[in-house]
């Protein structure tokens, strides 16, 4: 992440523990809806997608033990579906890793750490359109800030947060922005 | 990057940013959909001036995996044979709307040409030029012997994202004065960590090769044999015995006579699968750029040994190929 420049104003609005609780009750949620997790297919989106989406999995282990993370949970990379591609510089695409199964016929449901524009979500559903015909598609985002650009909701939702558009809502995971388990949680700068 | 005309001045990160995105890319090529939507409406000109249906066909399978419109522009048949200039037929191309040019030329260092001068704003390619440089045939290497080593050093389901080929030996064997790959290959296999030997007649070796950061053999036998550490070669990188750029002759006595001192022969090979990749019990890699000319570079039974990874490095060519067109194709101008 950038730099918090020093006259910028940064609150915390999630701490590690809130985070772990926002994304037991998603799993729940997902069980829930789901009524079980037959069929039931995580993809994350990188970078910060692909580790939620394995925690999620872990989760609906615990949940229900006929839910296998290793046959069930993936990344998913958008950046060649992106629609911004010619501006900004090049980018260097993120694995893609999709279990054996494959996405026909799965209910496939998308996590993300941030929804905000929905087009990251725009670009997932045509990527995951070219892996095949999910049954379902849902969508599960640790937050939600607002301000979307197409019509995207998503469907489990860890904090909705209402931001003004020149705020930045960051992240912050072990897995991805070296921080230690104790530092994670989302930060709001102005 | 803006274009890609040699892997010398191709810095460590730009070469990883290209392997790495290149690893995504032979996911795309392994699955039912072999298409993205990345270079939508941007319009890619194979412009060849050299015969080539490998490279040619590869450039033209990764532009169309990328949805790009591609043009194919060969010299043979057109107005270039009528004499027009390559400034006039660029400028012609850019006026249809080109966003790439993709250039293979006899002559060494026409792709540098093109790019530094103010011809057109599009992106250059260098798909070969004379004897000097063939990048993108140095990178699906690179590709190929990351991928062998990693797994051979990590196991075949760790991604090789990132890594480089610290570490590893590699031997190029054969026409090094005529050959554009080699010298590709020496460049960025030298900044991606890995050690090169070449090995040929000295007729075959340029003038100031002992500036370049090799190790020269005469002998092939030598070469494949424990160094003075007790390291064996890695792999051993065959080059085609270039029959058209030998004009004149004199380079060596005879075909046979090249086969016995510097081909991969029957025995060689025998040589060759004793060998392991760095401490591992993976075996050796042979590779070749292809054409083959078996029985002379390369025997018959070399050519087809499951240590030839030469098809493995025309798929790979694919995906380096589709990875430098997306590199080079999105992004803002300016950055």
């Amino acid at each position: 992440m950038v730099a918090t420049p020093e006259t910028a104003e940064s609150s915390q609005v999630m701490s590690a523990s809130d985070v772990e609780r926002a994304l037991t009750r998603i799993a729940h949620e997902i069980v829930e809806t789901q009524r079980g997790t037959e069929g039931l297919m995580l993809l994350g989106i990188p970078r910060r997608g692909a580790p939620l989406a394995v925690r999620l999995g872990e989760k609906l282990a615990r949940i229900d033990p006929s839910f296998d993370p290793a046959a069930s949970v993936g990344a998913l990379d958008i950046t060649m579906y992106r629609d911004d591609l010619r501006s900004g510089a090049a980018r260097t695409p993120e694995p893609t890793h999709v279990p054996d199964a494959g996405v026909d016929g799965a209910t496939v449901v998308l996590v993300d750490d941030v929804l905000y524009s929905g087009r990251t979500i725009r670009a997932a559903l045509d990527a995951l359109s070219d892996l095949g015909r999910p049954q379902t598609v849902r969508l599960a985002v640790l937050v939600d800030r607002g301000h979307r650009d197409l019509p995207i909701r998503a469907d489990h939702v860890g904090k909705n947060l209402p931001t003004s558009r020149e705020e930045r809502v960051s992240v912050k995971l072990a897995e991805t922005d070296g921080v230690s388990a104790e530092q994670e949680g989302v930060v709001i700068t102005r | 990057m803006r274009h890609l005309l040699s892997t010398a001045d191709l810095s460590r990160e730009d070469a990883l940013s290209i392997l790495d995105t290149a690893e995504e890319m032979s996911g795309v090529s392994a699955r039912e959909v072999k298409k993205l939507p990345t270079l939508r409406g941007r319009t890619v000109v194979n412009l060849f001036f050299e015969d080539s249906t490998r490279t040619r066909i590869s450039f033209e399978a990764a532009a169309k995996r990328l949805s790009a419109d591609v043009m194919n522009f060969s010299a043979k048949g057109s107005s270039v044979s009528k004499g027009e200039s390559l400034k006039d037929t660029v400028q012609t191309l850019e006026a249809i709307g080109a966003d790439a040019v993709v250039m293979r030329h006899w002559a060494s260092g026409a792709a540098a040409q093109l790019a530094a001068s103010d011809w057109t704003d599009c992106a250059v390619v260098n798909a070969g030029d004379g004897t000097h440089e063939h990048p993108t045939q140095a990178l699906l290497d690179a590709l190929t012997l990351r991928r062998r080593w990693h797994a051979a050093h990590h196991g075949p389901d760790q991604s090789p994202r990132g890594t480089d080929l610290s570490g590893m030996k590699v031997l190029i064997v054969g026409d090094i004065l005529h050959s554009r790959v080699a010298r590709s290959n020496i460049w960025l296999l030298n900044t991606l960590g890995a050690e090169v030997g070449l090995v040929a007649p000295a007729t075959l070796l340029p003038v100031g090769v002992e500036t370049w950061p090799v190790t020269v053999h005469y002998s092939f036998d030598e070469a494949l044999a424990p160094d003075s550490a007790g390291r064996t070669p890695d792999a051993a990188m065959m080059l085609r015995v270039q029959a058209e750029r030998m004009v004149g002759g004199g380079f060596f006595p005879t075909a046979a006579e090249y086969t016995r001192r510097w081909g991969l022969t029957d025995e060689r090979l025998a040589t060759l699968e004793r060998l392991r990749l760095g401490e591992t019990d993976c075996p050796a890699m042979l590779l070749h750029p292809g054409p083959m000319n078996r029985g002379v570079e390369v025997s018959s039974a070399a050519a087809d040994s499951p240590l030839n990874h030469a098809l493995d490095q025309v798929s790979h060519g694919v995906s380096v190929r589709m990875a430098v067109l997306h590199l080079l194709l999105t992004g803002a101008d300016d950055s």
